[in-house]
C-alpha cells in the first residue's frame, strides 16, 4: 500500500499558500522590497544629481535635520490638524445626511445615487473642480458673490492664509463625506426596529433613542469608514497638488507635498524618503487606532466571527 | 393640531436641508461640465454667463486634436494609455485577489490573520511616500515613462482590496455546496468553476470595477513615474494644462468630462455590491 506522497505543492495544507503566493510576491516586490530600500535610502545624503551620494552614510542626519526644520513641523502640525477636523466634518455630515436620507421615502433612491456622486470623482478632479469653483476672478463661488451682491471684490480663496486652508478643508470633505454617508445610511438600514419601538413604549424622547440606541448600534459602521478613510487620507495630496502646490509660499503645505517637492524638485531624496517615513508611521497609527476600534465594537456588538 | 403643524414644519426643514445638500454636491460638478461646452471667451465673462449661449463640442473636438485649432496636448494617447493600464492592471489583479480571496474564505492555515493584516497594512502607505523608493528602483531597471512600470505598481495597489472584497464575496457562498459537488466527482479545480465562480461573478466584477476606477484615477504615483506620451495618464495630463502661462480652464473641463465619464458609468453600475461588500466584509469579519 505504498501511496507516493505527492509533491509538496499538492499537498492540502500548502494550497492556500500556494493560492497567496502571486498577492505576496507582488506586495513585496512593489511595497516591501521598495519600503526597505527607502529606509535605507533615508539613513543616506542621496541626492538625485550625485548618483554616488547614495552609498554615503549618514546616520541619523536626516531626521535630526528634519526634527530640527520649523518648515517640516509646520507642515507635520497641518496635516494632524487638516485630518482632524476633515474627518470630524466628515463624520458630522455623513451622519447628518444618513439621518435626512433614512427619513425621506419619497425619491430616497435617487437621493442615494446623487449622495455618491463625490465618490466617482478622482482626487485630481475633485482639486481641479475646486481650484475652478474657488478662482478669485472667474471662481462660480466669487460670481454668485458678486451677484447676490454679497461681496464687490475678489475674494482670494486660493491666495490667503486662512481661506486657502478653508479651501482645501472643503474640496476634501467633499470628496469623501459621502463614504461616510453610505456607509452609515447602510447601518441605519441593518438596524433592527424591536428595541426602537420598546424604547418609545417605555417613553424615551428621540434624543434619548438616538443617543442610546441608534449611535451606539451606528458605531462599528462609523469605525469602518474611519478605517476606510484612514488607508487613503493620502489622497489628500493630489488635491492641494492640483489647487495650491502647497502655495502661496508653503501656506497650505501638508506634509506629503512637502515630501514631493524636497524628493523630486529639490532632488534630496534621502531627506524626502526620511520624511516620508514618518508619513508611513502617520497612516499606520491612524489606520491602527481605528482598526482597533472597530474590532472593540464589533465584539460589543456581539457579531464577531 | 399643534403635533401635525410641527411634524409639517419638520418635512419642510427636511427637504429644505436636501435641496441645500444636493446643491453643494452637484453644482461644482455641474459647472465644469457646463464649461466643457463653452466657448473660451465666455469662460472668462463678466457677469458671468450661467447656461452656455451656444453650446459646442468645440472643445472636446480641440483637445482630441480635430478641427481648426488645437491644443498642443496629446489627449488621445493619454487616453489609451489610461485605458490600457487601467485594464491590464485591473485584469492582472482580479487573478491574484480570486486566488488569495479563495485561500482565506475557504483554508484555515497558519499565520492567516497576520498575513491579512500584512496585505492591508501595506495599503496604507501614502502613495507619495512609495513612490520616492520605486522612482529610484524604476529608473535603474528602466520601468520609469513604461507603461509595464505603471501596470506593475498598480496591480500591488490593488490586490490587497481587492482580496477583501473577493473574500468577503466567497465567504457569502455556503461551504457545503463546493463539498457536495466535490462528493459527486468534481474536482475542488472544477467545483470552484462550475459552482463558487459563477454565484460570486457579480461580486467579482464589481471589484474589477473598483480596481478599475482606482487604476483611472491614480495620481500621486503616476504624476511621478510618467514622463511623456508613452505613460502618462489622463490625470497626469490633466496637468498640462496648468503648466502653461494662462490656464486653458474649457479645455481642462472637456478634459475632466473625458475622465469622468467612464467613472461615472461603472460606479452605477456596482454601487450596490460595493456598499454590501463593504459593510459587510467589515461588520463580519
Amino acid at each position: 500500500m505504498a501511496t507516493k506522497r505527492p509533491p509538496f505543492w499538492q499537498r492540502e495544507q500548502y494550497t492556500p499558500f500556494l493560492l497567496l503566493l502571486p498577492a505576496i510576491l507582488t506586495l513585496l516586490f512593489v511595497v516591501l522590497l521598495p519600503l526597505l530600500f527607502s529606509l535605507y535610502t533615508s539613513f543616506t545624503g542621496y541626492r538625485l544629481i550625485r548618483p554616488e551620494s547614495l552609498w554615503q552614510w549618514i546616520g541619523f542626519r536626516n531626521y535630526q535635520r528634519i526634527f530640527a526644520d520649523g518648515d517640516f513641523w509646520t507642515a507635520f502640525g497641518r496635516t494632524i490638524i487638516f485630518l482632524t477636523i476633515a474627518l470630524n466634518l466628515e463624520f458630522l455630515f455623513g451622519l447628518g445626511i444618513a439621518l435626512l436620507i433614512n427619513k425621506i421615502t419619497w425619491g430616497q433612491r435617487t437621493l442615494r445615487t446623487i449622495m455618491m456622486f463625490p465618490m466617482m470623482f478622482s482626487p485630481i478632479l475633485v482639486g481641479y473642480q475646486f481650484k475652478f469653483v474657488f478662482n478669485d476672478n472667474i471662481g462660480i463661488l466669487n460670481n454668485a458673490l458678486q451677484s447676490l451682491g454679497l461681496s464687490d471684490g475678489a475674494i482670494p480663496w486660493l491666495v490667503d492664509k486662512y481661506l486657502a486652508n478653508f479651501s482645501i478643508i472643503f474640496a476634501e470633505v467633499w470628496m469623501s463625506t459621502s463614504v461616510f454617508a453610505i456607509l452609515l445610511l447602510a447601518g441605519l438600514f441593518a438596524m433592527p426596529r424591536d428595541p426602537l419601538e420598546a424604547a418609545k413604549v417605555d417613553g424615551c424622547n428621540p434624543w434619548q433613542v438616538f443617543r442610546h440606541i441608534t449611535l451606539p448600534f451606528l458605531m462599528p459602521f462609523v469605525f469602518i469608514a474611519m478605517t476606510i478613510r484612514s488607508l487613503d487620507v493620502a489622497r489628500a495630496y493630489d488635491i492641494v497638488d492640483v489647487m495650491t502646490g502647497g502655495g502661496p509660499a508653503g501656506r497650505t503645505e501638508l506634509l506629503w507635498t512637502l515630501i514631493a517637492r524636497t524628493g523630486y524638485d529639490n532632488a534630496r531624496m534621502g531627506q524626502a524618503n526620511a520624511m516620508a517615513y514618518v508619513s508611513i508611521l502617520l497612516s499606520i497609527a491612524f489606520t491602527y487606532y481605528f482598526f482597533t476600534k472597530l474590532l472593540a465594537a464589533r465584539k460589543y456588538m456581539g457579531g464577531a466571527e | 393640531m399643534n403635533g401635525k403643524l410641527r411634524k409639517q414644519i419638520g418635512a419642510i426643514a427636511t427637504w429644505v436641508l436636501t435641496f441645500i445638500l444636493m446643491v453643494i454636491i452637484c453644482v461644482p460638478g455641474l459647472w465644469v461640465v457646463l464649461t466643457a461646452f463653452r466657448p473660451n471667451g465666455e469662460v472668462l465673462a463678466k457677469p458671468p454667463v450661467w447656461i452656455p449661449d451656444n453650446p459646442s463640442l468645440n472643445n472636446f473636438a480641440k483637445i482630441f486634436g480635430f478641427g481648426a485649432d488645437q491644443v498642443a496636448i496629446p489627449v488621445p494617447a493619454y487616453f489609451a494609455n489610461s485605458l490600457i493600464i487601467a485594464l491590464t492592471s485591473t485584469a492582472i489583479a482580479l487573478l491574484i485577489g480570486m486566488s488569495g480571496g479563495y485561500a482565506f474564505a475557504r483554508y484555515r492555515f497558519r499565520f492567516k490573520n497576520g498575513l491579512f493584516l500584512g496585505l492591508m497594512l501595506s495599503r496604507t502607505v501614502p502613495g507619495i511616500a512609495l513612490s520616492l523608493p520605486i522612482f529610484m528602483i524604476w529608473s535603474r531597471i528602466g520601468l520609469i515613462d513604461a507603461k509595464l512600470g505603471l501596470i506593475i505598481v498598480y496591480v500591488a495597489l490593488n490586490v490587497p482590496f481587492t482580496i477583501w472584497l473577493i473574500d468577503g464575496f466567497f465567504r457569502q457562498i455556503p461551504k457545503e455546496m463546493s463539498e457536495a459537488a466535490q462528493v459527486d466527482g468534481c474536482t475542488r479545480w472544477q467545483a470552484f468553476w462550475k459552482i463558487e465562480f459563477p454565484l460570486a461573478k457579480s461580486g467579482i466584477a464589481s471589484a474589477g470595477i473598483f480596481a478599475f476606477l482606482t487604476s483611472w484615477n491614480e495620481y500621486a504615483l503616476a504624476s511621478n513615474l510618467t514622463r511623456s506620451t508613452d505613460s502618462k495618464t489622463l490625470p497626469v495630463g490633466l496637468m498640462d494644462f496648468t503648466a502653461q502661462f494662462t490656464i486653458d480652464w474649457a479645455g481642462m473641463s472637456a478634459m475632466a468630462v473625458i475622465i469622468i465619464i467612464p467613472a461615472l458609468i461603472l460606479t452605477f453600475l456596482v454601487q450596490k455590491h460595493l456598499i454590501a461588500g463593504l459593510t459587510f466584509g467589515g461588520v463580519k469579519g
